[in-house]
């Protein structure tokens, strides 16, 4: 699948709550179950600190294509990162480069994915395609 | 008091607010507070009628604008009940207000002198300090704090080497009133002077400088109910006359030739530039505003919420109160347990209570009690009893969703 139909089928799913307590359960939910990123990577090297909570996030490349695994300290972010980091791994480099966040606006996330907030999410999509970037560059020069 | 909140809740529009579909329950007021209208309509008067520069024109506006602003400088010292209007400067805040000491005491700090601090200070009463003794060679001691979040204060913490001590009057993250009558009293025994840092005392009982013999104290406007962009420095004369300038420009000086300037008399050193006028006589008013309900009533109300808000809180399981001093004011902090404080505000957010997470700008009270921030409430005049039963409600219902 593309980043963008993965997109869409996240929407999809996002659209079956009409009250904001079950869409943050669910949410919650994929926080809680967000796979575990290895603890050597959980390093100062790897953090990202928000003022509020802060995020790890580490990145391999395999068959040239991206892999990404993270955490937070708060669970409502681990959600956020659990939806971006299903819409982005196992993508290319350039696919990921190309990509847009604005699902999380559409299904009705946006206030997380905002510099205001001071989580962390804002560096970490940065973050995720400054990987992008620098694996793309490795490639060219190998 | 009770039976006013009602009619003290008209006053304020925004009270009325939507927010996630719900109505607002504001607990965030040591953040800042809201603004009645006679404040907004303050403003707006002046605006209309009565603005022109200040201390300049000898034309009738000028004049006008000029006995407005001195009029709040006199309604500042009534307040805080300073024994003259020269010893009130006007600032853009209470963090400016500290940097307006702190800038001037940076030159007068020799290498060996030092400065205490408190561990309860917020970082705008740390880092201008840092700064100062860094660029002056003195050192900075913290009084240390306890488990409850109260200081432990000790004369012994003092000698001839502490030139200066700056301590909150109140805790902004925890809410301690903190014992400065008795700080003020033992520096003063070595010739050291005090600081208070009033901007979280301020909007919940009064003030009076010349019983607490403080040499400075600083508060904010908009925690108050007055305008953002103006705070306070009280100095007493003596060491306001003694303290070097901070910024220069119009205003501030009495004659200027390129070789040498001389400086106008307190206050107007300390007021560089066209002041915020405006801010003044919103603080004016906001200040006129509490008077009017009354302090004393003001403080045992909010005294009953919070501990009515304790109360009430306690009952959740897993609760954890951050500061537990014996004397505090309106200010909770809490940690539900095996949640995130950033989580439990998201969640408070989407049921229209608002409240603080995160450190608080206080990053060493949160490494002393190793936790990553706090849930913080804080409540001011008008909010009720509904409105803390609203919040435990909130906080149950996040607890059952993140635990």
């Amino acid at each position: 699948m593309t980043i963008q139909e993965i997109q869409s089928e996240i929407e999809e799913e996002f659209g079956f709550f009409d009250d904001w307590m079950d869409k943050y359960e669910h949410l919650i939910g994929l926080g809680k179950d967000l796979p575990l990123i290895d603890p050597q990577f959980k390093t100062e090297e790897h953090i990202i600190k928000g003022c509020q909570s802060q995020v790890w996030l580490h990145a391999e490349l395999e068959d040239g294509k991206l892999f990404y695994t993270a955490d937070s300290d708060a669970i409502i972010t681990k959600g956020v990162i659990s939806l971006l980091i299903r819409s982005f791994n196992a993508q290319t480099p350039d696919a990921i480069l190309e990509a847009s966040t604005d699902f999380i606006d559409r299904i009705g996330l946006k206030d997380h994915l905002s510099p205001t907030r001071a989580n962390g999410l804002v560096s970490m999509v940065k973050q995720m395609k400054f990987y992008a970037l620098a694996f793309k560059a490795q490639k060219q020069n190998t | 008091m009770e039976r006013h909140i009602a009619s003290i809740r008209e006053q304020f529009p925004i009270l009325k607010t939507q927010v996630n579909g719900k109505p607002l329950v504001y607990l965030d007021n040591a953040a800042s507070t809201q603004k009645p209208t006679r404040v907004v309509n303050a403003i707006a008067q002046y605006y209309n009628t009565s603005h022109s520069n200040v201390h300049r024109g000898v034309h009738s506006l000028s004049q006008k604008a000029t006995q407005l602003f001195e009029e709040a400088r006199e309604a500042v010292r009534a307040h805080l009940n300073a024994a003259s209007s020269d010893e009130i400067i006007f600032t853009k805040g209470c963090t400016d207000a500290i940097n307006t000491v702190a800038s001037g005491y940076e030159r007068l700090l020799k290498k060996g002198d030092e400065v205490l601090i408190s561990h309860l200070e917020h970082h705008s009463n740390i880092v201008p300090w840092q700064m100062a003794c860094e660029r002056s060679g003195a050192s900075l001691k913290i009084i240390p704090m306890n488990h409850k979040g109260e200081l432990e204060w000790s004369a012994s913490l003092l000698s001839s080497r502490t030139k200066i001590v700056a301590v909150n009057h109140v805790s902004n993250a925890l809410g301690t009133i903190n014992p400065i009558q008795q700080i003020i009293a033992d520096a003063h025994a070595v010739s050291a002077a005090v600081l208070i840092d009033g901007a979280q005392a301020t909007p919940h009982f009064s003030v009076d400088v010349q019983t607490l013999d403080a040499d400075f104290y600083t508060f904010s406007g908009h925690k108050v109910y007055g305008p953002t962009g103006i705070g306070v420095l009280y100095g007493k004369r003596s060491f306001l006359e003694m303290l070097p300038p901070y910024q220069g420009g119009g205003d501030m000086i009495k004659t200027v030739t390129f070789s040498k300037t001389t400086y106008a008399p307190i206050p107007f050193k300390f007021e560089a530039g066209t002041p915020n006028m405006a801010g003044a006589i919103g603080l004016h008013e906001a200040l006129n505003f509490m008077s009017d309900i009354g302090l004393e009533n003001i403080a045992s109300y909010e005294n009953q919420l919070l501990q009515y808000a304790n109360e009430e809180l306690s009952r959740i399981p897993g609760i954890r109160f951050i500061g537990t001093a014996e004397n505090k004011a309106s200010v909770l902090s809490f940690l539900v347990e095996g949640a995130h404080p950033y989580d439990v505000g998201v969640l408070l957010d989407q049921m229209g209570i608002a409240v603080r997470t995160g450190h608080h700008c206080t990053q060493p009270i949160m490494d002393y009690f190793e936790i990553p921030g706090t849930v913080r409430a804080s409540f001011g005049m008008y909010n009720t009893m509904e409105e803390v039963d609203q919040l435990v409600r909130g906080v149950m219902r996040s607890a059952s969703m993140l635990v």
